[in-house]
Order: structure tokens, then sequence, then C-alpha cells
């Protein structure tokens, strides 16, 4: 039976608590009697039998009519599926994304559907390599249909292959993938990892074009989604929902799959099972596998240690599958996603301190470059909260990582220059959004090489910035530990060698004796603040 | 002289400044030195690792079928030979038995298993495990060693019903290895039988592969149950025809099936193969379990089961 996820409080004995840092380790001893710990919960039961749960959601979708039933010979049918920033890590092979698209094209087939394609929606991210998209979709589906050029990646910038289908009620135009608005059935097939993804938001953002992102992909949006993670309390989601229904009244018939997975990030076993388990209950072996790990860590230069840690991949379990019509499914989907990674949590704190890993969702196989430390810290962890955020306002949030000056030339280049440029000119997220997004957005090179290459759009660097834009507004300081001093600054933190002196730093804002709340995270977990 | 002062000092010296190892380990801290607990966390208890969560995989690895196969003829054959001198009957009707099977007999004491199991013919002898009790056999850390090396044993939980012991016997069986089981479930604590349990029955139907019954007399008099030393007597090991589970039965009637069978084995034993088998013609096989009358009475009775085929050596010459 797993142990859900707790608050501990920190005493005298509670031993020194691990903290993710970028691709290594540290261990903080926490001030004792002041300070709590917030432990995810332990890897839920996965499904015995995945195929099995696969058919059954086909066959048996929630509010609408099987799957079966909506295919018939001659009609256009699109595979959507979720892109290379789902899920994190990314997990061992089988893909789940493989084994649903797997059943849907075996039902596709017995129907007789010869158009058929699929489609990695990625956004405004960047595309999916041949052996990335090999690895979410299998290789039967890949050899089957990559040839042909029916398996590809979404481009948000190509206006010959995009369709307008009107405006919401808001003013917010909606413009998706061509072939996904004018297919007879538009299947997507989502990995949920948190409570952010899925729901309208799958085909509103993922098959959408910058036209339409622009809508809900803003500072005045981020800074009233409280918090994106919440969709009932999200403008972000509000404004997908809004978008969705658009997407509904164009004609356009969305079979929606939503899949959830367990807390099952490092293992049972191997060296970085270690780093799933709580510091008290490390055994001899646990000890000598960290001191191993860290010390051969602390001898290998930077890109090894990167290829290392992108090699990684999870062995989660699949704890859901659900199929039908995108809300009644979503709805479900949620309750699976809190049920693994809620944790009640008793008032805010003046501190909060969180470990950051190597990847985020933007850094797969790729580098963790500091406008992504900024989006994973400020933006994913700082919002992994319903109620209230974990800080109270005016606090002070202190976070390990390196740091480095350092960002991928093929995959971020526009992140280069809004580094170079931008924050060096400032950093408050309405000035950067009113100054520089359209000059970034519009900029000929980035959509070449988006379009390409496989770069991230322009714009992107500036919506991980205001993903922190919430948290920004929030805080007092935000101080990084064992950063590169001068990449902290440039994002307009404070840099602190240890721990302990970002403590004291911080209490120069919040006072002394604040209290300080650990957030321990990955595996993943949500605070259910009240 | 002075020169040797001074290097006995500095000698002195350099010793002082090298670190006792006690020291060190007293000064280590985490992760150098086991984690403390917090006051409010209560203390995970350790995973189990005895009992019927003991892990035997090692004991079917080559190392420790080679080490078994040397103890089980250089010394559990040997052993069993001096102690219970078996005579083996019924090896015969084993001779068409093609891959694993269920060998299950009645259970007296702890001598059945390695006489049984040293009883067996080739190939099963060392293409065998056994199922014994996760309670007594693997409650410590030696006996748990000893039984998976000696007797290649896995965990059977006696008091419950647990997938994990059924499925780890199901799948070393679809890999072929034969199993030695006591489906009454405990040794005889009179010397009677006790009423067979279903799970060798229910093994047999899941793998679809033979029951031989196999019926043990005499171990209860060599090491009975609740005595610690031996005492070298004479064993009769009878093997019966294998039993085929029929096209859907069901364990329990299976299990019925293979009491019957090891009862008319314990009539051959003690009578005859003849009058057994009109006994049973006519449904009237004595059964392994004890009657209901008072206690001398079913001590009475088993004492009249002693074999009468057996040679007996005379201590003196007949003259007359």
């Amino acid at each position: 039976m797993p142990r859900p996820g707790f608050v501990l409080d920190v005493d005298k004995s509670t031993p020194p608590i691990l903290f993710h840092h970028g691709e290594g380790f540290r261990l903080e001893k926490l001030p004792a009697g002041r300070s709590r710990v917030i432990y995810p919960g332990e890897p839920l039961a996965a499904l015995d039998d995945v195929e099995a749960e696969i058919h059954h959601a086909l066959h048996h979708p929630l509010d609408m009519e099987p799957l079966p039933a909506l295919l018939k010979p001659g009609m256009r049918l699109t595979i959507a599926f979720d892109d290379i920033s789902l899920p994190l890590p990314p997990m061992k092979r089988p893909d789940i994304r493989q084994r649903v698209i797997e059943q849907v094209l075996d039902l596709a087939a017995a129907a007789g559907v010869d158009d058929v394609h699929l489609i990695a929606a990625l956004a405004l991210h960047r595309r999916m390599t041949e052996a990335e998209l090999r690895e979410a979709v299998g290789d039967r589906v890949y050899d089957a249909f990559a040839p042909s050029g029916a398996l590809y990646n979404h481009d948000a910038e190509d206006p010959d292959n995009l369709a307008f289908l009107g405006t919401t009620k808001h003013g917010e135009e909606v413009e998706i993938n061509k072939r996904a608005a004018e297919s007879d059935l538009l299947v997507y097939v989502n990995i949920n990892i948190v409570s952010m993804d899925g729901g309208h938001k799958s085909t509103a953002t993922g098959l959408a074009s910058y036209r339409s992102i622009r809508h809900h992909h803003n500072v005045h949006t981020m800074v009233h989604s409280r918090s994106f993670m919440d969709r009932h309390n999200s403008e972000l989601h509000h404004s997908n929902w809004r978008m969705g229904a658009v997407i509904r009244d164009a004609g356009v018939k969305v079979f929606q799959i939503e899949t959830t997975i367990n807390n099952d990030t490092f293992g049972q076993d191997g060296p970085m099972s270690v780093l799933a388990k709580r510091e008290w209950e490390w055994t001899t072996r646990d000890r000598v596998s960290f001191i191993g790990m860290q010390q051969g860590l602390k001898r290998l230069s930077s890109p090894t240690r990167r290829r290392i840690f992108q090699n990684h991949r999870a062995p989660y379990g699949v704890t859901s599958v659900t199929a039908g019509a995108i809300e009644s499914v979503h709805e479900r989907t949620l309750q699976h996603c809190f049920d693994q990674h809620l944790v009640e949590v008793e008032g805010q704190t003046d501190i909060l301190t969180m470990g950051l890993p190597y990847i985020c969702p933007y850094n797969v196989n790729s580098v963790m470059n500091p406008i992504l430390v900024m989006c994973l810290g400020l933006g994913y962890f700082f919002n992994m909260y319903r109620g209230k955020p974990l800080v109270r306002e005016g606090g002070v949030l202190i976070m390990t990582h390196p740091t480095p000056w350092e960002f991928h030339p093929v995959h971020h280049p526009s992140y280069i220059d809004f580094f170079e440029q931008v924050l060096a000119d400032t950093t408050d997220p309405k000035e950067i959004e009113q100054r520089w997004e359209k000059q970034f957005a519009e900029d000929e090179w980035y959509r070449h090489l988006y379009r390409t290459s496989y770069a991230y759009h322009g714009v992107h660097p500036f919506y991980m910035w205001y993903w922190g834009s919430h948290a920004l507004d929030h805080l007092g300081r935000v101080i990084v530990v064992g950063g590169d001093v001068r990449a902290v600054k440039r994002l307009g933190f404070k840099a602190a060698s240890t721990l302990q002196d970002a403590l004291e730093m911080a209490e120069d804002v919040v006072g002394p004796g604040a209290s300080i709340t650990h957030y321990k995270n990955p595996p993943l977990v949500m605070a259910d603040v009240k | 002289m002075k020169g040797l002062e001074k290097l006995e000092a500095v000698y002195r010296d350099a010793y002082a400044k090298v670190p006792r190892p006690r020291d060190v380990v007293s000064r280590a801290s985490f992760p150098y030195a086991p984690p403390t607990v917090p006051l409010t966390v209560e203390p995970r208890r350790p995973e189990p690792t005895l009992g019927a969560h003991y892990d035997t995989d090692w004991a079917r690895r080559m190392p420790a079928r080679y080490g078994r196969f040397l103890l089980t003829e250089g010394v559990l054959r040997p052993v069993v030979a001096g102690l219970a001198q078996p005579e083996r009957r019924g090896l015969d009707r084993l001779a068409d038995l093609d891959g694993p099977a269920i060998f299950a007999a009645n259970h007296h004491s702890h001598l059945d298993a390695g006489l049984l199991i040293t009883s067996l013919p080739e190939p099963h002898r060392h293409q065998v495990f056994a199922g014994a009790a996760a309670d007594y056999f693997f409650d410590s850390r030696l006996k748990a060693t000893a039984s998976a090396l000696v007797l290649n044993a896995i965990p059977i939980e006696r008091t419950k019903v647990t997938r994990r012991s059924a499925e780890q016997a199901a799948e070393l069986i679809d890999r072929g290895w034969s199993m030695v089981i006591f489906p009454e479930g405990g040794r005889s604590p009179d010397g009677w039988g006790q009423p067979f349990r279903g799970g060798a029955a229910y093994l047999a139907i899941r793998c679809g592969v033979p029951i031989v019954p196999v019926h043990l007399a005499g171990t209860g008099r060599i090491l009975p149950k609740g005595k610690n030393r031996p005492r070298p007597g004479r064993t009769v090991v009878t093997f019966g025809r294998p039993i085929h589970a029929a096209e859907g039965e069901r364990s329990q009637a299976l299990a019925d099936r293979l009491e019957l069978a090891v009862a008319a084995l314990a009539d051959e034993a003690t009578t005859d193969w003849y009058s057994a088998r009109r006994r049973a013609a006519a449904g009237e096989t004595p059964s392994l379990s004890a009657p209901t009358e008072g206690a001398w009475r079913k001590a009475w009775a088993i004492s009249a089961q002693r074999s009468k085929r057996r040679p007996t050596t005379k201590s003196w010459p007949d003259l007359s």
C-alpha cells in the first residue's frame, strides 16, 4: 500500500534533506523548530493490464460513442499526440502514447480507414527528431506512416496548413492545424503528468498557431492563473476552454484520450532509487550508492553528467486511461492526478525552498539554461499549489541549481538573444511583453529555425518568463544557491553560495525566525494549501 | 642519542596526527553515518526478507545447483540411507512420465522431504523444488538458506492463502521444475493422516502437469513430530501412477482423488498390491485419517499398520 505524501516538521533529529541541484544533489540541514518539508506520495499502484484498460477506454468512452462506431471507411482521421515535453523524465519504452496509438490504429485498420495522419502537437516547441518520434509512437507506427509523410510535427507558422475557426466572446482568435480541423475525427492522445495538462488545452494550444496562443500565453493570464495547476482557478485554462468551445462549434470532433502515470520517477532499485526515498529510511546500500553517485558526478564533465541524466528513462506505471468527450474525460483525469500528487499543507510560509532538478519540459535532450531555471522554479514549482501559494505574499523563494550561463544553440537560439539583450535591459514581465515580444515572435530567422531546424519558436523565452510572472509579482526576493553568480544576477535574483547564507539573506526581507517550507520535488507533489 | 630522541618525537607527533578509525566513525555525518529519524515520524518497519518473503531465486542458479548436487549425492543420500534404509517401490509406474510433475506425499516427519527427493528417479531428483512451510523453514536466515540450498525449497504460507507462493511455484513448474509437496500442510501429530489441501491439485490444474501420489511409511517412527534426535529404522517409499486432472475438474475434487490414491498406496504398502486393489475396487480402502474412537485405540490401530512384508533380521537362529 503506497504511503501518501505528508508534511514533516523538522526537529533536531531530522537528518539533512536531499535537494536536487541540476545534475547533482545537495544535502541540507534545515533549521529545527521552524521548518517543514513536503514529501511526495509513493507511487500509486499501476494498472495490471494496460492494454486491456486502453481497449476498455476506447470501447466504453465517456459521453461519446465507442471509437469503433466513429471510424468509417473513406473518412479523414487525425491522431495528435503530446510532444517531447511530456512526460518528465521520458518514460521507459513502450511509451504509453505508442500503446494507445497502436490500439487506435488497429481499430482504424479494422474499419478500413485509409486517410490517417499522425501529428506531434508541439505548439511553439521545437520539432521532434526521428529518434524522439520513434520513442514516443514506437517503430511500428513510425515506419508505417513517417516515410509517406503522414507522421509529422505540427507547424504553427505554416499559413497554408492552419485553419482559422473563429473568435471567442473575449476576442481570442482560434487558429489550429488545418488537417486536424478538417478531419472527420481528431483523436488526441495525452500524457497528463500534472493537472495542468490535457483538457481543451491539448488541441487549443498543442495544435494552435502563435496568433492563437498569444491570447493566453501572456503576463495578464499568467498573473491571474492561481494557479495554472488548478484548472478551475486558472485563467490560462479558462481561455483554452473558451477556445475549445469555438473549436467544437466549428464542427471539429475530438475523441480525447488521457492517461495518467504514477510517481515512479527513479525506479525501485538502482542508484537513482535513493532520490525517491525519505532520508531517514536510507539503508546502508542507499547511502553507499548516493555517496558513489555524488562523488562520481563531481568528477565528470558537465556534458557527460548531462548525457547520463538525459539518458534516464523513468519506469512510470500507468494509473489510468480515460477516453471520450474532452470535459468528462478531463475531470476524471484530474482526480487521478490529484490522488497521486496532492498533499494537504496547513498555512503559508515565509521562506520557500526547493531543489531544482536537471530537467524541465523544454530541455529534454538539451541544456537547462538560466531562463529555464527561472521557468522551472518560479513557473512550474511555484505554481504546484491549490488554494494559496505555499509562500506568503512578499515572502522569499530559495532554489538550488548551478544555473550555468549555457545555452543549446540549436534548440534555444532566441533564448540566447533574450538573455543577452532583453534581460540585460529589464526583468519586468510586463515591460518585456510590451517592448520586445512582437519583435522576437515575428523574427524571420527564428521563424525559419523553428520551421526547418529544431529550435523553439522565437517567442518561447518570453513565455518562459511570463510563466514565472505570478511568482515574480508575489515574491519579495528570489535567491539561487550554488548558481553562476553572473547568470543569477542577469535573472534579477540574488546569488548565495550556501543555504545558510541564503536563509540569512532571506531574513533581511521576512525578518528573523521566519518559517521555512521545503518543497521536495521530484517525484511530483502538489500542495493543497489551506 | 639526541638524534634518536628527536626521531621518536617526530614519530609521536606524526602518529598523533593520524586520525583514529573510531574518531573518524564517530565524527562522520549523514550520509557517511546512518540517518537519524525525525521525532514526529514513526520509523518504517524494514521490509520482511524472511518467511514467505524470502527470495530463493539464488538457489536455482548454477553455483547453487552444483552445490546441491554434491550435497544430495554426497551427504543427503548416505544420511537417508543410513537413517531410513528406504525400500522404494512403484518406480516403474513413472516410466512414461515426461516433463515436470508434482510429487505429493503424506507427511510424518522432517525426514520426508529428504527421503522423497533422494528417492526420485532422474531427471526429477536434480530438477525438483520443495514447498516448505514459510513459518518453520524460513523463519531464520540460517534455516532459510539451508532449506533453499539443500532442498531447493520455496516458502509456502500455511496459515493463509497467498498468491505469491502459488505464483512462484507455478512459475517454476512452467520452467520445467518438478515439485515435492505435502498436501496435508504439516507433519502428522499422531501418525495418522490429515485431510489433503487443494494446493497441489490447484497447481497441477494451473500448470497442466500430472500429480504423482507417493506414500511414505516409517519416517514417523524415525523422527516423529516433537523429537529432535532420530532413531534409525526402515522406511517404504511407494510411488503411484501419475494422476492427470480431468477436463474441467475442480481442484478439491482432484485433491480428493489424490488423497484416495495415497491411501491406496498406504494399503498396498501394509498389505499387498492385489488385496489393496480389491479393496480399492470395492471402495473399502482404509482412510489415511484416524478412526473416530478414543486416543488409545488410534495408537493401537496405527501400530497394526506396520508392513507385514518386511523381511525381519533374525537375531538368533531358529533351531526348532
